[in-house]
């Protein structure tokens, strides 16, 4: 019914004070863009987080050597080299819910090819490992079971190091010096990207486990080995069949450390997670904080407003309005000035993300369900904190008001 | 059949601080139907107060105010805001009308706040008749300051009158108005009568109440006298005389 009307007159209050209505608004706006913007941010940093743990592969366990403590002193993961490849033959052979295993090594190296040298990640591994990683050869293939038996001297190279060796040219069939040992590279990787840690993962040359063993890094014993689980509820239980595994041909008394350690995908996930989470929190209290200052910007001003019109409410009584019509039109006014301030917000907002995307080249998402969240929450902080000032207009009494000067 | 209005004994105390003031004291009267009175006094004699309760605006400290036959004390403050939008029109001294507005959306106020339910284009119409009423059918898109104090209080006149109510109540009606525009405001207000709406006035110029029909005089609170109008003017007549004096004055100099 008189909805309408009551509309129609809140409209035309906020129009009378134009500059009034824009600087109380300011605040909502300001309040509902920073919302906006650091969920933004927030979505799009997770976004890439995901991808790049996807790029992980699914349902991956890391076993890595070390560490272990010899009286007193711990090294780093990695620090003694505890694991062998029968440790993964073993692991490949005895656990059922595995589908892949890799033994591992890493090393960086200067590497040689024509008149060019580069120093990329050198990494020894299975054949399986093109698959647990979900990393595609885009030429030539990779190598096989054989060129692991034989160790042969074969390498798959990645697009940053085929860059810096080969230029834009085939780097398929031609040879490459890895401490003076020439490998043939057999096939190259497709792009990849950064890590979870921010290293370039397509900056590597990678070569059988055998090979990186006997020809290059002259040792006996693996880094780490990687292992898929055939599916993702399978992976507590390989993680403690694992872990077992291990403890027993490594003969480790009960009560004492493991001297490998077995991570999996989700451990690296919830890692990076907690320190986004922290981060979006800060921006996001940052946000709730200017929202409520808005609010409190908007009581302040409707204050002021009934004041400034108690003798208009004396008139609206005098002629028949109800405590609840004047309750109302205060109502609308204040609500009007905070959902039009989220509608501004969320515009400024989202015009913030596209500026931060394209000036910085942050990956910011603004998704729609938060914007309407946003909206809402900007509706309901007008109908909070616009309630006082209203019940206030509400309840004057016609005579008080109507004398009022 | 009940009176229009019917106060008994009614009192309003006004407390300032530690002192009672008495503003209305032991009021008892009764106006019926069709009548058209003024209530006269000087300042402080608490017709201002009176009037205020009889539009229902303020409460009786104690004492009967019945309305129609209803007892206006019982009643809570949404009916109250029900009686002053259907049963009565008020116009005040200062006119009260809603700034930047226009004529015909302060003539509409009432029906938006009333409770039968008239669709915006009946509201429309409704004000448009009753505008013109008062003669002001060609000012409806001006604003009050765009208008002077003569058609501002026509427009008041006419919100007023939009829900047709049965008592019209007005509180210094000519207060801030000149003698012509004044007597033009009670022809307004005496054919309003002629077609059966009550009126009660406040003023106190004694020759404005001689438009009306009975003349009750109050001083401190209390009626000191109450009787019917001897040699009522007629507001027409008046108009001509005033008219033909003034144009001998013109053609004099």
């Amino acid at each position: 019914m008189r909805i309408f009307a009551t509309i129609r007159t809140a409209r035309r209050a906020l129009f009378r004070n134009k500059i009034r209505t824009a600087l109380t608004m300011l605040g909502i706006i300001i309040g509902v863009a920073a919302v906006i913007l650091t969920i933004g941010i927030g979505e799009g940093a997770k976004a890439q987080m995901e991808a790049q743990i996807a790029s992980l592969g699914r349902n991956v366990i890391l076993v890595m050597s070390g560490s272990t403590t010899r009286s007193g002193v711990r090294t780093g993961w990695g620090g003694v080299s505890t694991l062998t490849v029968e440790d993964a033959d073993a692991i490949r052979r005895e656990i059922p819910g595995v589908s892949g295993v890799s033994p591992e090594l890493r090393s960086a190296a200067q590497v040689a090819a024509g008149n060019q040298n580069w120093m990329p990640q050198i990494l020894g591994e299975g054949p399986d490992y093109f698959d647990i990683r979900e990393w595609p050869i885009v030429e030539g293939a990779g190598f096989t079971e054989q060129d692991v038996r034989g160790a042969n001297k074969v390498a798959v190279i990645g697009r940053t190091a085929a860059l810096q060796l080969f230029g834009g040219e085939s780097p398929v069939g031609e040879i490459v010096r890895i401490k003076n040992v020439p490998f043939v590279i057999v096939g190259m990787l497709a792009p990849k990207g950064l890590s979870v840690m921010g290293t370039d993962q397509d900056d590597v040359l990678i070569v059988p486990y055998t090979s990186a063993m006997k020809r290059v890094l002259g040792v006996t014993t693996i880094r780490s080995i990687c292992i898929q689980a055939a599916d993702s509820k399978l992976l507590p239980v390989v993680q403690q069949q694992l872990t077992e595994l291990l403890r027993q041909r490594h003969r480790i008394q009960p009560g004492r450390e493991d001297d490998f350690t077995v991570r999996g995908q989700q451990d690296i996930a919830d890692m990076a997670n907690a320190q986004s989470a922290t981060m979006r929190v800060l921006l996001a209290a940052v946000g709730v904080v200017s929202l409520i200052v808005g609010g409190i910007g908007i009581m302040n001003i409707m204050l002021v407003s009934v004041t400034e019109r108690t003798r208009e409410i004396g008139i609206r009584m005098a002629i028949g309005a109800r405590g609840h019509d004047i309750l109302l039109q205060f109502l609308i006014e204040a609500v009007t000035l905070s959902a039009l301030g989220g509608v501004i917000g969320i515009g400024v907002g989202a015009g913030a993300s596209k500026i931060l995307e394209l000036w910085k080249s942050w990956p910011v998402q603004t998704p729609v369900p938060w914007m309407v969240v946003a909206f809402l929450s900007s509706a309901i902080i007008g109908i909070f904190f616009g309630f006082y000032p209203a019940w206030k207009a509400s309840r004057l009494d016609p005579i008080d008001a109507l004398r009022y000067e | 059949m009940a009176a229009l209005i019917q106060l008994e004994h009614l009192r309003k105390t006004y407390h300032t601080g530690e002192v009672e003031v008495p503003a209305v004291c032991e009021v008892s009267l009764r106006i019926e139907q069709g009548e058209f009175v003024a209530v006269m006094g000087a300042s402080g004699s608490g017709k201002s107060t009176l009037m205020n309760i009889l539009g229902c605006l303020d409460r009786p400290t104690s004492g009967r105010y019945l309305l129609d036959g209803v007892d206006v004390s019982d009643l809570g403050r949404n009916e109250l805001a029900d009686l002053r939008n259907q049963k009565i029109g008020f116009v005040f001294q200062g006119f009260n009308l809603l700034s930047r507005t226009s004529a015909l959306e302060n003539i509409e106020l009432p029906l938006v706040y009333s409770q039968r339910s008239l669709s915006s284009r009946q509201q429309r119409e409704r004000a448009r008749q009753v505008l013109d009423v008062v003669g002001l059918a060609d000012r409806a898109g001006h604003h009050p300051n765009q208008l002077s104090g003569g058609q501002q209080q026509r427009v008041a006149i006419a919100r007023a009158l939009v829900n047709q109510p049965s008592l019209l109540l007005a509180d210094e009606p000519t207060g801030n108005l000149d003698s012509a525009t004044s007597i033009e405001i009670m022809g307004v207000f005496q054919k309003l009568n002629d077609e059966g709406i009550s009126i009660v006035m406040v003023t106190h110029e004694l020759d404005i109440a001689r438009y009306t029909k009975r003349n009750v005089v109050m001083r401190d609170g209390r009626i000191l006298s109450d009787q019917p109008v001897a040699g009522r003017l007629n507001a027409a007549e008046e108009m001509q005389r005033l008219r033909a004096a003034q144009q001998a004055v013109q053609l004099a100099s």
